[in-house]
């Protein structure tokens, strides 16, 4: 049974089609790639699957670990092991990072059946996961992400990551916005996270992040479809050629849409739009 | 927050002659000693519609019997004050009357409509004469007292340097510890009842007592004055620092119109407060508490003002805050009454050169509340910080009245009230920043925050500023808004529940005026107070 599957996903927001039927198969212990221009539907992706409110669901279903996801509230979701890094995350002033992270593990544990952890335990938890991100423990005793810088708000979604240990984590666009120092540090931790039972789904825009993650799968992702799936040489293949031809190939293949991509063999690369 | 938000820096409005001789650059004196100051009645621009005579009539008619019952009094000393008092007291219910009830056709009233009070009938407990913090043996016992077991007050006291109790409006020297010089209070901090004092020695308060506290145009301000007889008195001479607070605690309980047997059982067990309810409503109570805090020349003082109590009735109150030169003083007022209750009452803060002054206004109850804030900083270098934090819902009104008052250069006033609103509350926040000719280099920032979180709650923000000065730094600004929808949702993202979610951000939003409080016995009564209030407080409990 695969962790994650998508089928013909169909999503609007206020009237307009973002997703025109999305199909993705994710397994445990895989890290895929979803690449794709702005507008293209990444991150409304990545919402739907953590249950933002706001987005209609007109066709389609999501299951993870064969139930279906789409009827669960956000924090059910996250319960079960389905975590969102934000692409911005939210401000909480009057909310300390270490408190707010101690009931949102809490909140977890006891839906996976185990007792709450108590202080100390908590805090051994919490100082060795910083370390995988290497985060400055005066973050901890500070109001979540208040006065944080970008780099730094990104490190404390992975390290909530760490904390929660997910078996789904969607990161979006966790690299936008970093210097190359803060970007390996991420990937850094990412890398050290990935274990057997545990799949990613990172949405980025650009190539770079994948030098530090080396995906298993990379989809690219066009108005709203997968055009495109393969291995991590994809990547490379869209730095060197930008999306351009993939968004000329969108356009004059209707029938994409339809098209089972994940487990398929790379479609062949036409020379149009070249 | 999400919402709209108005943050104008304003460098400098040049006053029009005809604005400035329409705003007075002082806020005329009204004491004691000047009851020729008070307005004639002839006075008076208010048309009929904007005041409701008939409602002032009751209180009118009892303020006769108050006479009688003060002039029944044997202790009051026969000095030329205690005939002042006299006169002020006079002059205070001849200006009630003729400002009567205010209806909502005033401006200062638009938002607040007082037909409810106007309509309910209240009973005021019988002047008795305290005198050196004991009870005399003509005074009649505290009506209320017997009916509060030593666990009603415990509720709601702490670790304070002195501790007074006022039941009904009436000081219960029994209930209270450390008035008085019984306790372990410094020599020269007088601390006691007004009753006390005025039976003592009027002198020691008549400087002071009305002196900036402008009944003309405050119809409350005037019928508390028309009855001052009893409240705290808080005297800090020059230099004296008292570390611990100063706790001030007001209760007001069902009148009783004959002695309840009841209650004498009841005193002592823990369901005091149920088992000695009357089968019959009584009548509700109304208590005209008067508080004169002065704190000497460098001195350093900090007081609690906390207003409770159980079921209807109307608490009429007046504080007059003094900081001498170099006075630091921290106040606090936590207004905690019953739903049913009627809460109007007027904190005058008068500040001389180099004071700091905070005061923390936290209203949590009351049915109908009006928290009128006047500060005068008459001084150079004084810095003023008025923080809030009210809490709404149901059918309940709050209304702020904030007025500022910059008279001298080298000024900071910083105001921030933040309101939570829910159900079908309304709130009223109208603040005044009157910066007057001369006050240069005045810094007053003024902001007024609210959370609506319900669509039929109404926050009414109107922070205004009258500048005649052009060396200035004035900012204010006002919000009104949600809960922001993608906090909510990342929290949730993070498995917190949906309640759990929103308390959260809501106890956030109110977090930096709880973090303001100083007295940790006040902060951690109202962070309980939040985590009982706020749907799955439990995790808010555990996340912050």
């Amino acid at each position: 049974m695969s962790l994650l599957e998508v089928k013909n996903l169909q999503v609007r927001v206020e009237e307009r089609e973002i997703l025109h039927g999305l199909s993705l198969t994710v397994n445990k212990g895989e890290v895929h790639a979803i690449m794709g221009p702005n507008g293209s539907g990444k991150s409304t992706l990545a919402h739907v699957l953590a249950g933002r409110p706001g987005y209609q669901i007109t066709a389609g279903t999501v299951s993870y670990e064969g139930r279906d996801l789409l009827a669960l509230a956000p924090e059910e979701r996250a319960r079960q092991g389905v975590f969102l890094g934000f692409q911005y995350p939210v401000e909480i002033p009057g909310v300390s990072n270490t408190y707010f992270l101690k009931a949102a593990l809490n909140a977890v544990r006891k839906h996976r059946g185990l007792p709450d952890l108590d202080a100390v335990d908590f805090l051994k938890l919490v100082r060795q996961r910083m370390k995988l991100v290497q985060m400055d423990e005066s973050l901890l005793n500070r109001p979540v992400n208040e006065g944080f810088s970008g780099g730094e708000k990104k490190r404390n979604e992975i390290f909530h990551m760490a904390v929660l240990e997910p078996r789904l984590a969607v990161l979006d666009e966790t690299d936008s916005g970093l210097d190359i120092d803060a970007l390996r540090i991420v990937a850094a931790g990412v890398e050290r996270l990935r274990q057997p039972d545990r799949a990613f789904l990172l949405i980025t825009h650009y190539q770079r992040l994948l030098n530090y993650i080396v995906p298993d799968r990379v989809h690219v992702l066009v108005d709203g479809r997968i055009v495109r799936s393969g291995g991590k040489e994809l990547a490379l293949e869209l730095e060197e050629k930008g999306y351009a031809w993939l968004e000329a190939l969108a356009r004059s293949a209707p029938g994409a849409a339809t098209q089972a991509p994940a487990p398929s063999p790379a479609v062949p690369v036409p020379a149009a739009g070249a | 927050m999400t919402g709209q938000a108005t943050q104008q820096p304003l460098r400098a409005a040049v006053a029009t002659p005809e604005s400035a001789a329409a705003t007075p650059a002082v806020t005329p004196a009204v004491g004691a000693a000047h009851p020729a100051a008070l307005g004639a009645p002839e006075a008076i621009l208010l048309q009929a519609r904007d005041r409701d005579l008939a409602a002032a009539a009751p209180y009118l008619a009892d303020w006769e019997t108050f006479q009688r019952e003060l002039s029944e009094l044997p202790e009051l000393p026969d000095l030329p004050e205690t005939r002042e008092l006299s006169a002020l007291r006079q002059a205070a219910i001849d200006r009630f009357a003729a400002l009567g009830f205010p209806t909502t056709r005033q401006e200062e009233w638009r938002y607040t409509n007082l037909a409810p009070l106007a309509r309910a009938a209240f009973q005021r407990a019988p002047v008795r004469m305290l005198d050196g913090g004991a009870a005399s043996p003509s005074a009649a016992p505290v009506v209320g007292a017997p009916r509060l077991g030593p666990g009603a007050v415990a509720r709601w006291t702490f670790d304070a340097a002195a501790t007074l109790v006022f039941v009904d409006g009436q000081f219960a020297p029994e209930l209270s510890t450390g008035a008085a010089g019984e306790g372990p209070l410094p020599p020269g901090i007088l601390v006691t009842s007004l009753a006390a004092v005025l039976a003592r020695d009027p002198r020691l308060v008549t400087p002071w007592l009305g002196r900036h506290t402008s009944f003309q145009d405050q119809p409350f301000v005037a019928l508390n004055t028309a009855f001052l007889h009893d409240g705290a008195v808080v005297l800090l001479p020059r230099g004296a620092v008292l570390e611990r607070p100063v706790h001030l605690l007001y209760l007001s309980t069902p009148f009783p119109v004959a002695p309840v047997r009841r209650s004498r059982h009841a005193s002592a067990g823990a369901g005091a407060a149920a088992a000695a309810k009357p089968a019959v409503p009584a009548p509700a109570t109304v208590s005209f508490p008067r508080n004169l805090i002065v704190a000497g020349e460098g001195s350093q003082l900090t007081v609690v003002e906390t207003y409770a109590g159980e079921g209807a009735y109307f608490t009429c109150g007046v504080t007059e805050l003094i900081a001498a030169p170099g006075a630091v003083v921290d106040h606090y007022k936590v207004q905690r009454e019953s739903r049913e209750a009627y809460h109007l009452a007027t904190l005058q803060v008068y500040g001389d050169r180099a004071s700091v002054i905070s005061s923390h206004s936290i209203s949590l109850g009351g049915g109908l509340v009006r928290n009128d804030v006047n500060a005068l900083l008459d001084g150079e270098g004084i810095d003023c910080t008025l923080n809030g934090l009210y809490l709404a819902d149901g059918r309940q009104l709050v209304d702020n009245h904030m007025r500022v008052e910059h008279a001298k250069p080298h000024c900071g006033s910083h105001e921030l009230y933040k309101g939570i609103l829910d159900g079908k509350a309304r709130t009223v926040f109208n603040g005044l920043i009157h910066v007057h000719p001369g006050a240069q280099k005045t810094d007053a920032k003024q902001s007024n925050r609210n959370l609506l979180l319900s669509a039929d709650a109404i926050a009414n923000s109107n922070p205004r500023l009258e500048i005649f000065a052009d060396d200035v730094r004035c900012t204010h600004g006002s919000t009104v808004g949600q809960l922001d929808a993608d906090a909510v949702f990342y929290l949730r993202s993070r498995g917190i529940g949906e309640a759990a979610a929103r308390s959260l951000l809501t106890y956030a939003f109110a977090s930096d005026i709880v973090a303001r409080i100083k007295v940790e016995a006040v902060r951690h009564d109202l962070e309980e107070y939040l985590f009982a209030r706020l749907p799955q407080g439990e995790v808010v409990r555990q996340a912050v």
